[in-house]
């Protein structure tokens, strides 16, 4: 009773078994976070798709990685919505009040993002694998492939943390996901940066999702990717520092 | 008897509202103390630095021998606090909540414990049903039995029965008398007169950030001009009348 310790990892497996059991135990959740990305790629794919001029080459192929990156966009949604709950009910509170490592409560929730979003991304490719995708990627390519995804879900994560920990009422808290969803739709993702207006095209390049959808879509189909690898990293590390270092203050102040 | 809350000249401001404005109060082991106070007298700020969660500006306050603010971890190993909206897990059920919470406080045998207090609560029915589906006094009730895990020493209720029903009011009554006489000391809050009345061996009003009167009930009550006989026909309560209808238990 006197030793005065925490134990902050397995509080924070605590937690993310905690949350999961969230996130599997809401059908809505898993219905927007796979099915949509999923529809919607069918539908660019079949619909849109023979129209699409992209060079040689499947364009299930090409829009996959934009398809990815969507899928993640639209998950870290929840990540913000389940933090503002438990602010908002007073469960951070009762954690506090308690013998808790104070981190194991935003840390749980940060796992259990990155666990689903691994789970929707290979559901995802198993889908797009039915609709002939191929990878000419090995192993080094795919390790790479989750390493970039991986840091792209950390950063929106954290960016769905601070909207989450600071925002006053429930829409505020997920609106912050919306724009995010909308930027794959002006970059390289559904089709070269080159046929569209300057200005547009301009945006489009120099926008982080461009840099990050080139880099995968290139390790998948084995391409030599070249600079843009460096530069979509420099934008999730980036990202991901700075909207750390926000969430974490707001959840000091705000829990 | 031993003091297992002390407070001196606490003092807390927010920006330019001076809301505790030198607070003294002790709190003898194993009693139910009330603290009554209007809304916005300071009741919530005041149970807030007792659980650590908010520093104070001067003065000093001790829970169960420690300083909140020197050593808040062997305080927060000490003391629960139930908060004024109900802090339990809709999505997890009753027992999953428990257990949650035993595994945080590092207890062996959670699902035990849980089962132990989901039997003392009445929950063990709506044990494996989301707590989400529960009504406000079952919910209370949970959130209480959440309080329990790990068998603390002082346990904080900010205001355990606002927004029940008569009904689950008296569920929570009956639940923090229980507690009392198990040897656990609890520090309430509350709006309602009669519930510090049926509750609490000491009150204290807080009055516009100060102690105004502190004492035993009886002791409040030789405050008063001394009680004349007068003969008025006892007419039953709303309350009294709801509960026969609906076949509460008192």
């Amino acid at each position: 009773m006197n030793v005065t310790r925490t134990h902050p990892f397995s509080d924070m497996f605590v937690m993310l078994g905690r949350s999961m059991r969230h996130i599997f135990r809401s059908m809505d959740t898993i219905i927007t976070v796979a099915v949509m990305p999923i529809a919607m790629m069918l539908l660019f794919v079949y619909v849109f798709g023979g129209a699409m001029q992209v060079g040689n080459g499947r364009y299930v192929d090409y829009l996959l990685p934009g398809i990815l990156l969507i899928a993640i966009a639209n998950g870290v949604g929840y990540t913000a919505y389940r933090l503002f709950l438990d602010k908002q009910r007073g469960i951070f509170e009762r954690f506090r009040s308690m013998p808790v490592a104070r981190s194991a409560g935003l840390w749980g929730h940060v796992l259990s993002s990155l666990v689903s979003n691994a789970i929707t991304v290979v559901v995802i490719v198993l889908v797009a694998l039915l609709m002939g995708f191929r990878s000419s990627a090995g192993a080094l390519g795919w390790l790479a492939v989750a390493g970039i995804l991986i840091l792209f879900t950390l950063a929106l994560t954290w960016l769905a943390a601070i909207a989450g920990l600071s925002a006053k009422s429930m829409d505020g808290a997920i609106a912050f996901s919306y724009p995010l969803v909308f930027l794959p739709f002006i970059s390289s993702a559904f089709v070269p940066t080159e046929t569209m207006p300057s200005v547009v095209r301009a945006f489009a390049q120099y926008q982080p999702v461009t840099s990050i959808v080139n880099s995968v879509r290139a390790l998948l189909s084995g391409n030599p990717v070249g600079s843009e690898l460096w530069i979509a990293l420099a934008w999730c590390l980036g990202i991901m520092i700075v909207a750390y270092l926000f969430a974490v203050r707001a959840y000091q102040k705000n829990t | 008897m031993k003091q297992m809350i002390q407070i001196q000249g606490l003092q807390k401001s927010f920006k330019n509202l001076n809301v505790l404005k030198g607070v003294d109060l002790a709190v003898e082991k194993g009693s139910i103390f009330a603290l009554l106070g209007s809304n916005g007298a300071g009741k919530t700020t005041l149970i807030r630095i007792l659980a650590t969660l908010l520093p104070s500006d001067s003065g000093s306050a001790s829970v169960a021998g420690s300083d909140v603010s020197v050593d808040p971890d062997r305080v927060r190993r000490a003391i629960s606090l139930t908060g004024q909206f109900t802090a339990v897990d809709d999505v997890l059920t009753g027992r999953e909540n428990l257990v949650l919470i035993a595994k945080l406080r590092h207890l062996p045998q959670p699902q035990r414990i849980a089962d132990e207090l989901l039997e003392r609560f009445n929950l063990t029915e709506a044990a494996n049903r989301r707590a989400g589906t529960y009504s406000g006094g079952m919910r209370r009730r949970l959130d209480i039995a959440m309080s329990l895990i790990g068998n603390p020493e002082v346990i904080f209720l900010d205001e355990p029965t606002t927004g029940l029903d008569p009904e689950g009011r008296i569920e929570v009554w009956n639940t923090i008398k229980a507690l009392a006489n198990s040897g656990t000391t609890v520090f309430l809050t509350t709006q309602h007169l009669e519930e510090a009345e049926q509750l609490a061996d000491h009150i204290a009003i807080l009055h516009e950030g100060k102690i105004i009167a502190n004492g035993t009930l009886d002791a409040l009550k030789r405050l008063f001009p001394p009680a004349k006989d007068e003969y008025v026909l006892k007419q039953p309560t709303l309350e009294e009348i709801f509960l026969s209808i609906v076949g509460g238990k008192e």
